[in-house]
């Protein structure tokens, strides 16, 4: 079973978020910051990463930069999912090394949508 | 609605546009036929259809046909014949008409999200023949849709179906939570309002035509007539592209499967003799 590490600040997104992909067959580990994101992916490499943007102590793009640095953190397929929607963000998000981006609000649809865009499914 | 409403909307449904309304789908009929309601003014469904009935005013009648149609639709949908398109087709169309233009048609373009999805496919494909042309058409019997087709703007949760976040950032602007195509796609693109039931011999000749899930909202009878005006529409190495689990089956000799691509056909070199 693929792994995908779900991070973002809102446990109430956390939740959804994991219900949606547990239903398309992930197992699903929760980080509520790009400092926990880290230390989860030093411990164990998912295969995906749901990730948002602006979070508290470390934020999302600060953590995939970080990521893309790590050994083996080249691999996960990093989807950003944030209520930043302007094409800049996008654009720094893709340059940074994210494979797909979601921007918020999101549903089932669009999570199943884009994962399969990532090649995840 | 009353069975009897249902037989006037079928017996319309059928007779304007070949569709087919199944008269346990009552639900599905209200659902449909109530936004257009009120935006006529009437109360409710029923007074309109006993309106109808009376005044037989034709803009009515269409605008409750156009309100039947199925107008689901997404960016990329089968995303398979969008990469056989960018891969093989456009390449191979594009080299063998030389200075003549590569016509492709979604005969049945709803919202437009097909006909874009086409022109950014032949933006992306490379090995397209240097000058080569693409010429797009959109048809949809739907006024309604042909005009948020022609605008372009998208909202936020329909360009993240189907749109790879980096066709999304290199064809679209943002404007709050809405995204407008680019000039340069939008302009690509032509609009007809068609009624594929009418004569169509005055569309000239396409290489490719696209006719994706329409067909099991068609009645029965209608389904073979639509499938060989359009054979008659496509040239001599033209494709028409159905759904990915669509097929003609044996409701038509005018075109056939093309092997290890569903729902891709090339008219039968007999048929237009036969016809």
């Amino acid at each position: 079973m693929k792994t995908c590490l779900v991070v973002d600040d809102s446990r109430v997104i956390r939740k959804v978020a994991r219900r949606v992909l547990e239903d398309i067959g992930f197992e699903i580990a929760e980080a509520s910051d790009g400092m926990e994101a880290l230390a989860w992916c030093r411990a164990a490499m998912p295969d995906a990463v749901l990730l948002d943007w602006n979070m508290p102590v470390m934020n999302g793009i600060d953590f995939l930069r970080q990521l893309r640095q790590e050994p083996g953190g080249g691999e996960p397929v990093v989807v950003f999912c944030t209520v930043e929607n302007d094409i800049e963000h996008i654009q720094l998000a893709l340059d940074t090394g994210a494979n797909e981006y979601i921007m918020k609000p999101f549903d089932g649809d669009i999570i199943a949508a884009k994962f399969a865009e990532a090649g995840l499914l | 609605m009353t069975p009897e409403d249902m037989d006037l909307l079928a017996a319309l449904a059928r007779a304007r546009a070949g569709l087919r309304i199944e008269s346990d789908k009552t639900y599905l009929v209200e659902s449909r036929l109530g936004p257009l309601a009120r935006r006529e003014g009437f109360e409710s469904i029923e007074i309109m259809l006993a309106s109808l009935r009376k005044s037989r005013e034709d803009r009515l009648i269409w605008a409750v046909v156009e309100a039947l149609t199925l107008n689901e639709t997404a960016f990329f949908r089968d995303r398979m014949v969008f990469d056989h398109l960018r891969d093989e087709l456009m390449p191979a169309l594009s080299h063998k008409r030389r200075d003549q233009p590569v016509r492709i048609w979604s005969a049945a373009c709803s919202t437009g999200q097909e006909v874009y999805s086409l022109a950014m496919t032949a933006a992306e494909s490379r090995d397209i023949a240097p000058g080569a042309r693409f010429e797009f058409f959109g048809s949809d019997l739907s006024e309604r849709c042909l005009e948020k087709a022609q605008s372009g703007i998208y909202t936020q949760f329909e360009v993240q179906r189907g749109l790879p976040i980096r066709l999304l950032i290199k064809h679209f602007e943002n404007k709050d939570e809405m995204w407008a195509i680019s000039p340069r796609i939008r302009q690509a693109v032509r609009w007809r309002r068609i009624n594929l039931m009418a004569d169509l011999s005055g569309m000239g000749q396409f290489d490719i035509i696209l006719l994706r899930y329409v067909l099991p909202g068609l009645d029965p009878g209608v389904q073979a007539r639509i499938l060989e005006s359009l054979a008659l529409r496509l040239s001599p190495d033209g494709v028409l592209i159905l759904g990915a689990d669509e097929s003609p089956g044996s409701l038509t000799s005018a075109v056939r499967a093309v092997d290890g691509l569903p729902g891709v056909f090339t008219r039968d070199p007999a048929f237009r003799v036969a016809a």
